[in-house]
């Protein structure tokens, strides 16, 4: 997976309205990228969920949340209004997975995304990364706010 | 700032809504959640004190926040173990008439209520059990804390067996 200290590979992905999206629109800002496996996994559902009831206390720490799976656009959009959310869904769709191998995220053998979080800095620089032991263990809100208070404290 | 980052498993409080007697359950649950509501009618065969605070995930659950406020406003009138147990055994009936019937059934004083459920001191306290729960690590509704660790989801049979004593 990839480390604090490397410069974040840059992507550019479709969102759940098809607009496409780059890491370097998010440049002057941090940004938490959340690869989770599959939209519509129980799991996942109460990760995003939690994450959208902290949001606005993310936003007015200068920090923004884009989540990252294989589904479709179209599944995403779908998804986002299941969850009730806001958090842009970028669709890692074709070729599958390819921005997740490039942060180290991927998992070959099961064709979804490990549960990983990747905090990128203003400049572009990975800031922090976390990886959930297994995909079904949820990283709460608070490691979020831990890594940007470690990153205020630095 | 108010502080989001991790905290040490939480502890039991003076100001905790807390009721039974034996070993202590900390429950973080929203009352618009039906695994909550599930998990209630498992822990209330228990002889255990347990520990309520509000989690409640508004994407997800529309009402949560109206209704833990409710629940909070009913408290004051000391009756929140009452509409606590009234929401969760009947998540049906979650509307502002279905409210005021659930408080005039418990013989609260309405207007008190109104004004209370809707006032910045109960948003406040609500907030600060969601705050709590986050940074406690709370992912998912309901979680249990016993003996300083987390179990997420509905109580399993491991757990609930632990829990008898």
């Amino acid at each position: 997976m990839i480390e604090a200290g490397r410069s974040a590979p840059e992507f550019t992905l479709p969102d759940q309205d098809g607009n496409e999206v780059s890491l370097s629109n998010y440049r002057g800002k941090t940004v938490v990228l959340v690869f989770y496996p599959l939209d519509f996994s129980p799991a996942c559902t109460d990760q995003l969920n939690v994450y959208q009831e902290v949001l606005s206390e993310l936003n007015e720490q200068g920090t923004d949340l884009l989540g990252i799976s294989v589904d479709s656009a179209f599944a995403h959009k779908a998804f986002q209004h299941h969850l009730g959310a806001t958090i842009p869904l970028l669709s890692d769709f074709q070729p599958r997975g390819a921005v997740a191998q490039r942060y180290g995220v991927f998992i070959e053998g099961r064709g979804h995304n490990e549960r990983a979080l990747v905090m990128v800095g203003p400049d572009g620089e990975v800031l922090w990364a976390h990886k959930s032991s297994t995909p079904l263990e949820i990283p709460g809100a608070n490691l979020i706010f831990d890594a940007l208070d470690q990153q205020r404290a630095a | 700032m108010t502080r989001w980052t991790s905290s040490a498993p939480p502890e039991p409080r003076a100001d905790d809504h807390s009721r039974g007697g034996g070993l202590v359950v900390i429950e973080y649950a929203d009352l618009e959640c039906p695994h909550c509501a599930h998990a209630h009618l498992l822990l209330k065969q228990l002889r255990v004190t347990r520990v309520f605070r509000h989690f409640p995930v508004t994407s997800k659950h529309p009402r949560a926040r109206v209704l833990a406020q409710a629940a909070e406003a009913a408290g004051l009138q000391g009756r929140f173990w009452d509409m606590h147990d009234s929401l969760l055994e009947d998540q049906g009936h979650l509307d502002p008439p279905h409210l005021w019937a659930r408080a005039r059934e418990l013989g609260l004083d309405l207007d008190r209520f109104e004004a209370d459920r809707r006032s910045d001191g109960v948003a406040e306290v609500v907030d600060e059990h969601f705050r709590s729960g986050i940074r406690a690590g709370v992912v998912t509704t309901p979680t249990q804390f016993f003996e300083g660790r987390a179990y997420a989801g509905v109580p399993d049979p491991a757990l609930m067996l632990r829990l008898r004593g």
